[in-house]
């Protein structure tokens, strides 16, 4: 880019501006400094968080991320809108702080910018401000015209933030305008004098310069002015005003996402730096007052960009309960800027719960991830659900639905309030054939199978414990069960914030798995598999049961026999075995394995998945809702042609089973667990262990 | 306002299975998970409720042995601020009346504004209560729905009557109330708060630290004794249905039609 | 032999049932005894239930005072023990008034105290054997009550059999003036009715009723459903309410309405005898409980074992067939 040392035509106009320029630029300066410290102030006096550590990764993140907008396409239209608006704003970088200099520095030009290199970079800003000017029309006719359903702000939230949407984007479409005219007025100088002007054809700037290089140069030189002032008001407005609502997120979101957590599934202790050991001293545990979130938990507040699409796959806010990830946010964004105003007193302590959230919208979430598996910018969900509920724990204000399973837990090791001494019970149930050992009694074997307690005691569940002791016996596994031994694996107490009767439970199945002396870990529960796996430390390697039968099938230890070829399966991913694990191929390659069988996908599936209505303790909560999570998940199985869903999680099987009665569809859909499906259909001769005639425990267990 | 609430710990009906042992004469005890009388645990609550608003403490107190320890404990991680264990070989034994006695010399050694008690324990008997305020002479009233502190010493009270009614009374300062469950959503207890609590020392008052004569307490003196459990041989009964589930329902539209049940 | 007294309450002129089961409990605890009623009151509406004790009564106390006119146990205990001899035996009935008014008179008559007996076994020199159970009902235990020194029991309502009026009626003591004036450190202020709702249950002649084991409040939609199909309407015990699941207007039971429907169908319910007490007319009991050894068996005419979250809705298809209704 040129410096105006090359259209000193336009310079004496100029240099009347001169103080006024500079006193804009100090006052822009200050007053953005100003603004930025007020809104770091609740972030110093907010808990703090590791997050400093693998620069590199970090790094990679912000590449994939920010740079990359890797996320940004799971919506189409808005995704390509935005890919070439934030293109436009990196390009634009440079020229718009070289125009801000140059009304007051003449000569300055951006070094590496000039000649042959700069004029390339001119012609390139020049398209891209004419695409972003375009992309800000396009936006505010979308806003306008289209509306598109999750920018909506339901009436319990507040009022639209549709106004203040269409201001910012009128504001940036006139930003781009007045750099095209002061652009504009440099090329229409140069063509007086001459010289080659703009080369961007058909460009907003080349537009302006086609209409100015016919005025005269007195006319010229008082638009460049007023370009430039334009410019000038237009960025520090912009700058300034940014911080005040969702646009932040132009300033922060490279923070947020070098900032970001590495681990999404590592669960945020109560407080991080705190051991276990040391918890007892740790006088409040979780977020009541705002200052009780982390800086960057804080951090993720003012980069939301009110986009919607994390509550657009929110499966609570689909049914109609209180909770909308989007407006967990944006409320505590606005709760932020209510009490750390640009003056006077700030914070006030007050507790959160019931000045901006209400108990129903914390305990509503099933801490499925969706929210955080679309979310472009990033953040994070699930870690300040979790110590929300924290909070309310620790002040004791739990509806009473959960206190049952929670002292039931706290007393017996399982939500139900069943005897433990009866949680090997279904192995003994009358016509199931297997032996299956008791790790408690004779320790020792290659894997045991963590039932955990809804399949263990649940009259429905107990089959797919069957199911899958009678596949674990068809490829000759040698496995056992902890029985009476075995806890709950404490997975939703953690989520629903008992920290303190998860460890309990933690540190009492961890010894029993101990002395199980087994060399890995089974289980048909997602729930159990993502606690064991992420939640405990120091066990031995842990699989889910899709994952043990896909290896089997991969290595031909498992054929299956034909499908109904009169159905149409369709697999339902839960979400702690797909979203939150990965695991998505393992359970649709045994599917394929079974000849003949007719599998459709349903729209939402893999990471877009949509949550049965939750496992766990969500079973025992009571929420608010217009149509039940698993209804909806039931229709969307139905509109893709199937008749058989088939899960491989007991908490999903048991909400669409559910779902499939409610929604009257008893006679057109079906629910199966994979266990109960490959084990009906084992092609492979039998193990012989059901032709053994007296077998006592004992010599089952050594014998394999 | 200082209020005491008296608690027993009882084995937990919704987490157990009740069952006769082998010998058919006692409860079986093996498995059986012990907690707070759900009625007592309403009447903690409401008294933390009371002293949240009037200020004042909550003193929890039972009669038994180190085992009950942990019920007061569980209490005191709710929030009451002083747990009393009323413990003596002396007391072994007593019925209710001898329990009441008890509970009226540890009132008397303290000073409290209002003694709470839930409703009725697992022996169903819904009596300590009323005796208690019987031997203190202090007004009574039972199955409490709702209280609300009036100046001047008194309380407005609502008692749950049949039907569904409520009758409400006015009752003076210091008295006697039992408690109805449902009054109050009790708030949680934690992990955290147990915990927290492992350690307060909590007295033990004996007999002569109450000042009670061997006469009024023990077995030797109870006036009324539980001989054994038993489940009666069964009477006759209903008759039940023993076909396939499609059969039952069949069965039992046709009844219910038969019975003049279809309107 | 003790004498014994019958303690009676009535409301708005009409004696309580209990009053001849209360005489019933007495002629087993001492086949040869006359009970001594007493009642309280005031005012001729007093007189009128004196009237129907005599037909059952060989001897009524009548103790009329105006601080009585609203029967509050407080100073009911006060006129007892003006009253009642030492060394007596009192029955109570077990009800909202007897838990108020019972243990305190013992303790006041310095008597033995046993509550809620359904059946005396008998009289065996200074005590009495009888029944009681515990744990809501699952079992029962036999107590010996020593009654040397008098026993208060309350009686509960439902367990003996009403005794036969007598062939010639009784006589009427006024002892009022034995009792002279009455105060106490409780006052009665008024009573607040319960709601009504949109149903009022104790019209209907057929009843769906749920209890615990209706697990969740959406699952209440399938007694609503089977209730639809029969023209019934849907009733509940305790716990439902406690969970809010329905409405205290719906509650069946000692502190809920009492109904006298003809068919009853009590769907996960345990058959705890507070629920049950709100039973009368003796329906026919058709009981769907997934524990066989639920107490409600003994109670029911018709038993299923079975899950209600899958029977009811089974049950709701052949009633719809029976009334001609097609199929879904």
């Amino acid at each position: 880019m040129d410096s105006l040392s090359h259209t000193p035509q336009l310079v004496s106009g100029l240099s009347q501006g001169f103080a006024l320029f500079w006193l804009v630029h100090v006052l822009g300066v200050l007053c953005f400094a100003y603004i930025v410290y007020r809104r770091l102030i609740p972030l110093m006096r907010a808990q703090g968080d590791l997050r400093f550590d693998h620069p590199l990764l970090r790094l990679k993140n912000v590449l994939k991320y920010w740079f990359g907008q890797w996320k940004h396409l799971r919506y189409k239209t808005a995704g390509i809108l935005h890919i070439l608006i934030f293109s436009g704003f990196i390009l634009l970088a440079l020229r718009a702080f070289t125009v801000l200099i140059v009304g007051v520095k003449y000569d300055f030009a951006m070094p590496g910018l000039s000649g042959g290199v700069g004029h390339l970079y001119e012609v390139v800003t020049d398209y891209a401000a004419t695409i972003v000017f375009l992309c800000m029309i396009f936006a505010i006719v979308r806003r306008t015209v289209f509306k598109p359903a999750r920018y909506e702000v339901p009436a319990k939230f507040g009022k639209a933030h549709k106004a203040d949407a269409i201001f910012l984007l009128a504001l940036i479409a006139l930003l781009m305008l007045a750099d095209s005219l002061f652009e504009a007025t440099r090329a229409a100088t140069l063509l007086q004098a001459q010289s080659p002007g703009s080369r961007a054809y058909l460009s907003l700037p080349w537009v302006i310069e086609v209409f100015l290089v016919q005025s005269s140069a007195a006319s010229i030189g008082a638009f460049c002015f007023a370009g430039y002032l334009l410019h000038e008001f237009a960025f520090y407005f912009l700058l300034c005003y940014r911080p005040f609502g969702i646009q932040f997120h132009v300033e922060t979101s490279l923070f947020n996402i070098y900032f970001a957590k590495l681990d999404r599934e590592k669960l945020k202790p109560v407080k991080w730096g705190v051991s276990d050991q040391q918890l007892d001293q740790v006088k409040s545990f979780g977020v009541k007052r705002f200052e009780d979130f982390t800086w960057k938990q804080m951090l993720d507040f003012y980069s939301c960009a009110d986009c919607g699409r994390c509550s657009d796959n929110c499966p609570s806010h689909a049914a109609g309960r209180p909770l909308s990830p989007r407006f967990l946010t944006i409320k505590a964004r606005d709760y932020a800027f209510r009490r750390y105003p640009m003056f006077g007193k700030t914070g006030n302590g007050e507790a959160l719960v019931g000045a901006i959230y209400s108990e129903d919208e914390i305990w509503s979430c099933t801490t499925c991830g969706a929210c955080e598996a679309e979310c472009p910018l990033l953040v994070e969900y699930i870690d300040k659900i979790v110590d929300l509920r924290r909070g309310l724990i620790d002040d004791g204000n739990v509806p009473q639905s959960l206190q049952k399973p929670l002292k039931a837990l706290e007393s017996r090791g399982n939500p139900y309030g069943k005897l433990e001494k009866k949680k090997g019970d279904w192995a003994l149930a009358k016509d199931f054939e297997c032996q299956v050992k008791r790790l408690d009694k004779t320790p020792g074997a290659n894997t045991l199978y963590f039932v955990d307690s809804i399949t263990s005691y649940d009259d429905r569940m107990q089959s797919v414990a069957r199911s899958t002791a009678r596949i674990l016996d068809a490829v000759e596994e040698d496995f056992g069960i902890l029985g009476p031994a075995e806890r709950d694996s404490g997975h939703d107490v953690r989520r629903f914030g008992e920290e303190m009767l998860f460890m309990a439970l933690r540190d009492y199945n961890v010894e029993a798995i101990e002395s199980a002396q087994v060399r890995r870990i089974v289980t048909a529960d997602p729930h159990a598999f993502h606690a064991l796996k992420r939640d405990y430390a120091g066990l031995p390697p842990v699989e889910h049961i899709s994952q043990f039968i896909a290896r089997k099938v991969r290595s031909r230890q498992l054929d299956f026999k034909p499908a109904d070829h009169t159905k149409v399966f369709t697999y339902h991913d839960p979400c702690y075995l797909g979203r939150h694990n990965n695991v998505y191929d393992d359970p649709r390659e045994v599917l394929d394995a079974f000849p003949g069988l007719k599998r459709v996908e349903m729209k939402r599936s893999r990471d877009r998945s949509f949550c049965c209505g939750g496992g766990g303790l969500m079973l025992f909560y009571e929420p608010k809702e217009e149509e039940r999570i698993g209804v909806q998940r039931v229709r969307m199985a139905a509109e893709a042609g199937a008749n058989v869903i088939v899960t491989a999680c007991p908490f999903c099987m048991a909400n669409l089973e559910d779902a499939v009665k409610v929604a009257g569809l008893e006679d057109k859909m079906s629910v199966i667990d994979l266990a109960e499906l490959v084990d009906r259909h084992i092609a492979r001769p039998v193990h012989p262990s059901s032709e053994k005639v007296q077998e006592t425990p004992q010599e089952c267990a050594i014998g394999r | 306002m200082e209020i005491l609430v008296c608690v027993k710990r009882v084995p937990d009906t919704s987490e157990n299975e009740i069952e006769l042992n082998e010998a058919g004469n006692d409860v079986e005890s093996d498995d059986l998970v012990y907690s707070i009388n759900e009625p007592d645990n309403y009447a903690v609550e409401e008294a933390l409720q009371i002293v949240s608003r009037a200020g004042g403490t909550v003193s929890v107190a039972t009669v038994g042995t180190e085992e009950d320890e942990e019920v007061l404990r569980r209490q005191m991680a709710m929030g009451a601020t002083h747990g009393i264990l009323l413990t003596d070989p002396q007391f072994d034994g007593s019925d209710g009346r001898g329990r009441a006695s008890i509970l009226k010399a540890c009132v008397q050694k303290g000073n409290y504004d209002l003694v709470l008690t839930g409703v009725q324990a697992e022996d169903g008997a819904a009596q300590v209560g009323g005796m208690l305020a019987a031997m203190l002479d202090y007004p009574f009233a039972s199955l409490v729905t709702s209280i609300e502190v009036l100046g001047d010493r008194k309380l407005k009270i609502t008692r749950e009557i049949e039907g569904g009614n409520k009758e409400v009374s006015e009752i003076d300062l210091p008295c006697v109330l039992s408690i109805q469950t449902g009054i109050n959503e009790p708030r949680y207890v934690g992990m955290k708060g147990i915990r927290a609590v492992q350690s307060i020392p909590i007295p033990a008052y004996g007999a002569s630290d109450l000042g009670l004569s061997s006469g009024e307490t023990g077995a030797a003196d109870a006036k009324v004794t539980r001989l054994d459990y038993f489940v009666p041989a069964l009477g006759k009964g209903a008759r039940i249905l023993r076909g396939s589930r499609e059969e039952n329902a069949q069965e039992v539209a046709e009844l219910v039609a038969a019975k003049g049940g279809l309107r | 032999m003790p004498r014994i007294f019958a303690y009676l309450t009535h409301r708005n002129g009409v004696l309580d049932d209990s009053a001849a089961e209360l005489a019933a409990a007495a002629k087993k605890i001492d086949p040869n005894s006359s009970p001594t009623a007493v009642v309280v009151g005031s005012g001729p509406q007093l007189d009128t239930v004196c009237a129907e004790i005599q037909k059952i009564y060989v001897e009524v106390w009548k103790i009329s005072n105006p601080a009585l006119s609203y029967p509050n146990a407080e100073l009911i205990r006060k006129a007892l023990v003006k009253v009642v001899p030492s060394g007596a035996i009192t029955l109570v009935a077990h009800d909202h008034l007897g838990i108020d008014l019972a243990p305190g008179l013992s303790i006041k008559l310095n008597a033995g105290y046993v509550s809620d007996v359904v059946a005396v076994e008998g009289l065996q020199a200074n005590s009495l054997k009888l029944v009681r159970q515990e744990f809501g009902g699952v079992v029962s235990t036999h107590v010996r009550c020593e009654i040397s020194s008098g026993a208060v029991i309350t009686i509960r309502p439902g367990s003996f059999k009403a005794a036969a009026d007598l062939s010639s009626p009784g006589a009427v003591l006024d002892k009022s003036a034995e009792v002279g004036g009455l105060s106490a450190g409780r006052r009665y202020l008024e009573t607040v009715v319960a709601e009504t709702s949109d149903v009022d249950i104790t019209k209907h002649a057929v009843l769906v009723s749920v209890g615990r084991g209706i697990q969740e409040k959406d699952n209440i939609a399938i007694a609503e459903e089977l209730a639809d199909a029969l023209g019934a309407a849907v009733s509940c015990s305790r716990p439902v309410v406690d969970a809010k699941w329905l409405r205290k207007s719906r509650q069946v039971g000692s502190s809920g309405k009492t109904v006298k429907p003809k068919v009853y169908l009590a769907c996960g319910i345990s058959g705890a005898f507070q629920h049950l007490a709100g039973i009368k007319g003796n329906p026919f009991i058709i009981a769907i409980n997934k524990n066989p050894k639920a107490p409600i068996f003994q109670v029911a005419d018709i038993g299923i074992v079975d899950d209600i979250l899958e029977f009811l809705p089974e049950l709701t298809n052949k009633v719809q067939e029976l009334r001609g209704v097609a199929a879904k």
